[in-house]
């Protein structure tokens, strides 16, 4: 975990209202987990005053320069704009500074299985690239991609040249199938009852998923998105319900740093919240 | 002599003095906004700073508030955690050990839910060697129990220092609320009390609306403003709570840089407190202490304490 001020290095719009930025992290290669992620402050300024949170999408080497000096670190993070931190972020471009604070949080939990299954809702699917890129090594993985429409659908081809099967579907049937990406999964649990699920979307997303895992006995583990001020467990402002949560003898989790990334049965199905889409604050981590 | 012993002699002192406690600096986090030193540990040496302080700590530990507990603001941002808090036995158990390897001096922030638990708060304290100061919480504006009621009314204020102080074996730090009419009755009462030094200012009580979906933007209702949009009332009240009472004033609200802190230790602060910059930045303090240090070179000052109160008036 590291706080530096760092370049961008490319910042493209994939489809509309979605951005890749790729950033300079030197020692990120080798300190980011899958289902880690970062804290980015957009401006010097206090508009915004709090960093904002994303998941780590990958990191990688850009070839060095000269010959002799070591490779390049680079983290890479997909973007939705939806508030006044991204609609800034959006319009740097190469060269620009940023702030970085992480790798922060537990990542995945990753568990050698034959078949394992990533269900990504939109921008949810960030946090499952570089869990694909490990769990291609020992099973069979399956990508499940929903979204409204095609313009949700990012990054699938990328999936696809790490080996992993790609099943898209949107809302409108813009693109793929026409449907609820749950309604896939349920079809591949019939077919593989012994998978492994990792999960990243909406909220209304994440329950559907956990309402079809919990009664197969199926181990899943969703990744949350939250607002938050810090990233490192000082504010206390990311919280989620946690399993046994009760209004008479509450329990919460801390998303930053017992998260993002939990098993289903650490936490509170019935009184889980929404992320950012639905809690009223500006942004949360996507 | 070589540039480099020139340099060393001109090095100015940053050292401050709080009820009997010393410190390097004059920079210390506030409370709620460090946790218990650990989480920001990664990110500097924490004996750069004159002091630490703790999250809020109770007799029990404390689940705190529901979600969401924090909303950006202008400039600021409103949170209504809601005190949680691993309790005192967790913290002396689980949190003390790590905070041992430092020198610099550890302040815990403390409160109860009645006098009674804030005097067994103040004897459990007592029992601890290790701690430098108590900072008395009769200022946070969440919860309805949490202090709201001591911290608004000068009586009750006085009433629950003057508990503290019988029952606390160390320096008494108390922390005041700017929810009032008028600090300085505040001030004047808890420093008749026994409070050996006063912080001010706690976080303003606000509110934010979600207009699109005419929602609250906190679960709380209402949660406590902080940040860089506070800090002209808090350099204010500083001010006006220095001019009032003898004992040493610790200023805190909207710190994000030196010269913030500078306002502060200029009107008369004894030292400060950053609070939610350290969210913003990680290493927001050891760079205000850097800054102090750059200015006070500037200045031609060696001593910081030359330049606390040097307000110089119309």
């Amino acid at each position: 975990m590291q706080n530096f001020n760092t370049t961008i290095l490319s910042n493209q719009e994939l489809s509309p209202g979605y951005y890749r930025m790729r950033i300079l992290a030197p020692g990120f290669v080798a300190a980011s987990k899958p289902g880690q992620f970062l804290m980015v402050r957009v401006s010097g300024g206090f508009e915004p005053l709090l960093r904002r949170p994303f998941g780590i999408f990958r990191t990688g080497f850009l070839p060095a320069d000269c010959q002799g000096l070591p490779d390049k670190e680079y983290v890479e993070i997909l973007y939705k704009v939806i508030g006044r931190g991204t609609s800034i972020l959006k319009d740097l471009h190469q060269g620009d500074r940023v702030e970085l604070l992480g790798p922060l949080g537990n990542g995945f939990d990753v568990q050698p299985a034959a078949e394992q299954i990533l269900v990504g809702g939109g921008i949810g699917l960030v946090p499952l690239y570089m869990l694909a890129r490990q769990l291609v090594k020992t099973g069979n993985v399956r990508l499940l991609m929903g979204g409204r429409c095609r313009d949700d659908i990012l990054a699938v081809t990328e999936f696809e040249r790490l080996g992993v099967a790609t099943y898209v579907s949107t809302d409108d049937g813009s693109l793929g199938e026409e449907g609820l990406v749950t309604d896939v999964l349920q079809r591949k649990l019939d077919k593989f009852p012994r998978a492994m699920v990792y999960a990243c979307g909406p909220m209304p997303m994440l329950r559907a998923v956990h309402e079809l895992c919990g009664p197969r006995r199926v181990p899943l583990q969703v990744s949350l998105e939250a607002f938050m001020a810090c990233g490192v467990g000082a504010c206390l402002g990311c919280v989620v319900k946690g399993a046994g949560h009760s209004e008479s003898d509450p329990h919460y989790l801390c998303t930053c740093k017992e998260g993002p990334v939990f098993r289903a049965d650490q936490l509170e199905w019935d009184m889980l919240e929404a992320g950012h889409d639905e809690c009223g604050c500006e942004e949360g981590m996507a | 002599m070589n540039d480099r012993n020139r340099e060393m002699l001109k090095q100015p002192s940053l050292a401050v003095e709080i009820a009997g406690l010393r410190l390097k600096n004059p920079v210390m986090p506030a409370s709620g906004t460090f946790g218990y030193g650990q989480e920001y540990a990664p990110f500097f040496d924490l004996d750069e700073l004159g002091a630490i302080v703790t999250k809020g700590l109770s007799l029990k530990p404390k689940a705190g508030n529901p979600t969401p507990r924090i909303a950006e603001t202008t400039s600021g941002m409103l949170n209504a955690i809601g005190l949680q808090n691993v309790g005192v036995e967790a913290f002396i158990r689980d949190k003390m050990p790590f905070l041992r390897q430092y020198r610099t001096p550890v302040i815990v922030n403390f409160f109860g839910n009645s006098l009674e638990e804030y005097g067994e708060m103040a004897r459990r304290l007592s029992d601890l060697p290790e701690l430098a100061a108590a900072e008395l919480n009769i200022s946070c504006p969440n919860v309805k129990k949490g202090g709201i009621v001591f911290g608004t009314d000068p009586q009750a204020a006085a009433e629950v220092v003057s508990l503290v102080r019988r029952h606390l074996n160390k320096p008494l730090i108390v922390k005041l609320t700017p929810n009032v009419t008028d600090i300085t009755v505040m001030a004047r009462a808890v420093e008749e009390a026994g409070a050996d030094a006063i912080c001010c200012i706690n976080t303003l009580t606000g509110m934010a609306v979600d207009v699109r979906r005419r929602s609250l933007r906190l679960a709380n209702l209402t949660g406590g403003l902080s940040g860089p949009a506070i800090r002209p009332v808090a350099v204010r009240m500083v001010y006006q709570v220095v001019q009032t009472v003898q004992v040493p004033v610790i200023g805190v609200g909207g710190i994000t840089r030196a010269e913030d802190a500078l306002e502060f230790l200029i009107v008369g602060a004894r030292a400060v407190q950053v609070g939610t910059a350290n969210f913003v930045d990680p290493q927001a303090m050891p760079k205000i202490v850097a800054g102090l240090e750059q200015y006070c070179r500037e200045q031609g000052v060696d001593d910081i304490n030359d330049v606390i109160g040097s307000l110089r008036l119309p």
